[in-house]
């Protein structure tokens, strides 16, 4: 079989699972700066499973495809020090206030600018949970689309067979190429940096990130193509803006809430025998407990 | 014509718990805004299914009946809403946000450009004004989710696309029957102009669905478990008192991702919600992840050997101690005093 082209789309997020004190501020408000940005979660087990299918097909291509500003480039070289073959970074004022929807809209421009067989990506993202932007792509592509799939089992002629984690079971489906799938934290994790490959993408840089280095250090990057992550723009991926950011969006925030505990006076107890007697005691004679 | 319309999902040959929640959720909304409730469901063989969903308040039932449909697959099942959506025009239009819902909710609004929010937590109808563009909207969908882990609570509305859909976790709303013989046409869905060879690109080869057993929902007591349970073997003793006091068992993400328990007792916003008359909040530190899921509890007993613990703060009691030594006492006090 031929090699496929894969794109795996990443995103960078702030790891909002280690919500610590500093993660808070003073006035009740998420200090974003405190949270560190990270590989979304499920978005690496899409990876693994991408760098799978160059396992078991060689001439494979892994491209990851990421949105965000400037410092999102950093995911690319994640996925690259694991084993992709390069990546893009999708950026541009235009993007900012997108809605899943707009973000969609944008993802799908820039894949059919870049081009591929199969799209993979996690399931959601942490820092809103949504589930929608590959099911969006894959619909604003017009491709059939897999969810919650847990090991893309192998590829048929031109048909992907896929095993999907449900709610209470598995299902084990075929789609045809080209596909977007996305996969959940269930699938196996990905696999760790690779020391060759660290060394051979350290080095791997945006054009954005190249300003003001030296001229040696551009002239290593003319030499050694494969270092460069391409920057797209609104532009680049021929998007219209009106798709775009706030104007794309039919959804909006109305407003914003930090969730702060409601003070309320709990009675205190001890371990103390006497003590938990006499709670499971009210609790019977208020029939919290029995009928 | 501008409805309210609710997706209606099949479980082992009924309507599902989360479907029947979100019609009690439609009617009160439909009620506001003086419009009609409608459901639509499909599936195969599937005949009289409209007694489950009539009595919680529908007014219509949309019933797309055929072969093609027996297993829920995104392509065709999203054809058939998005036909339906686009004929009817609903104003609001809400998903279960199952696996079924969350794979299919976000293709329909992409292909209707319409917005769609996830896992909300409340709906609420409001109204609003956009001093910008100096416009003002009324009876707008106020959209309720928590984002950010659990850390922020946004309020989300789309103020110009319609439907404005939303997603919906199993056991977030309360399922009530609206009137045992309430009345309900039922219209059939012609699958048949609808569906084309593409709507069958993807194939199920094989299901294995597990039926449905550990259900922590239904149950007025819970007994739960966190990370400072320490241990699988201590939660045995969990179970016990949820047994001896006529509970089920549940824990917090932590616990689940130690392995301690199966991941279908899970409370909080990655888990079930649950409301039950009283929580026993067992080794649980309280992080909004997990309180978001269980703050609503009639009465809280928080178990914790951390004075300071954030659960504390929302608990009806506290009891400063080891879960080991707390729970036998719990367990003996109560086959003493009720007998």
């Amino acid at each position: 079989m031929k090699g496929l082209r894969i794109v795996v789309l990443a995103k960078q997020v702030p790891d909002t699972r280690n919500v610590g004190k500093d993660a808070m501020k003073a006035d009740g408000t998420v200090n974003r700066a405190a949270l560190p940005a990270i590989f979304n979660p499920e978005d690496l087990n899409a990876l693994e499973q991408a760098l799978r299918i160059k396992d078991k097909y060689p001439g494979t291509i892994v491209t990851i495809l990421t949105m965000g500003p400037g410092r999102a480039a950093e995911v690319v070289r994640e996925g690259m020090y694991r084993g992709a073959d390069g990546g893009y970074l999708l950026t541009d004022r235009a993007f900012a206030g997108s809605d899943t929807l707009a973000t969609s809209y944008a993802i799908s421009c820039a894949i059919k600018k870049i081009g591929c067989d199969i799209v993979i990506a996690g399931r959601q993202a942490i820092d809103g949970d949504t589930a929608q932007v590959g099911p969006q792509v894959a619909e604003k592509l017009g491709l059939p689309q897999v969810t919650y799939a847990e090991d893309v089992q192998k590829i048929e002629k031109n048909f992907v067979i896929i095993k999907r984690r449900l709610e209470r079971g598995v299902e084990l489906v075929s789609t045809p190429i080209p596909c977007v799938i996305t996969v959940n934290a269930t699938a196996p994790e990905s696999r760790v940096r690779n020391a060759k490959a660290l060394m051979k993408f350290k080095h791997a840089k945006t054009i954005t990130e190249l300003q003001g280095a030296d001229e040696d250090y551009i002239k290593m990057h003319d030499d050694r193509p494969y270092l460069r992550i391409e920057e797209l723009s609104v532009a680049d991926v021929e998007a219209d803006t009106k798709w775009l950011g706030l104007s794309g969006s039919p959804t909006k925030v109305k407003t914003i809430q930090n969730v702060v505990f409601a003070a309320k006076e709990a009675k205190r107890l001890t371990s103390d025998k006497e003590e938990i007697n006499a709670l499971m005691n009210e609790l019977l004679a208020n029939h919290t407990l029995g009928n | 014509m501008n409805n309210v319309f609710v997706f209606c999902e099949i479980d082992e040959g009924k309507v599902a718990d989360v479907s029947q929640e979100l019609l009690t959720k439609g009617r009160s909304l439909a009620n506001e805004l003086k419009c009609d409730l409608e459901a639509v469901i499909l599936g195969h063989k599937i005949k009289n299914i409209e007694k489950d969903i009539a009595p919680y308040g529908a007014d219509v039932v949309h019933i797309a009946d055929d072969k093609r449909l027996e297993f829920f697959l995104t392509l065709p099942f999203a054809s058939i809403i998005i036909d339906l959506f686009t004929k009817e025009k609903p104003q609001i239009a809400l998903f279960g946000a199952s696996t079924v819902g969350r794979d299919l909710a976000p293709r329909v609004s992409s292909a209707l450009f319409s917005g769609l929010t996830a896992d909300c937590t409340s709906l609420v109808i409001g109204d609003h004004e956009d001093k910008k563009a100096g416009k003002k909207y009324d009876n707008l969908l106020y959209q309720i989710r928590p984002a950010f882990g659990g850390n922020i609570i946004a309020t989300i509305i789309n103020p110009d696309c319609r439907p404005q859909m939303a997603t919906v976790r199993e056991g977030v709303m309360k399922k009530e029957i609206y009137k045992e013989d309430h009345k309900c046409k039922v219209k059939t869905i012609e699958v048949g102009s609808i569906l084309t060879d593409a709507d069958d690109a993807v194939k199920i080869i094989e299901r294995h669905i597990e039926p449905r057993k550990i259900d922590i929902k239904k149950s007025q007591i819970i007994v739960s478990g966190g990370y400072g349970v320490g241990s699988k073997e201590n939660f045995d003793k969990l179970f016990e008192l949820a047994e001896v006091i006529g509970g089920e068992v549940g824990a917090s993400r932590a616990a689940v991702d130690s392995g301690f328990v199966d991941h279908a007792r899970q409370v909080g916003q990655t888990g079930v919600t649950v409301r039950p008359k009283l929580y026993i909040a067992c080794g649980i530190s309280g992080q909004v992840q997990h309180t978001a899921g269980m703050e609503e509890s009639a009465m809280i007993i928080a178990i914790n050997t951390d004075p300071s613990a954030p659960i504390n703060k929302i608990a009806d009691y506290v009891i400063e101690g080891d879960v080991g030594v707390v729970i036998p006492r719990m367990i003996e006090a109560y086959r003493k005093n009720s007998k």
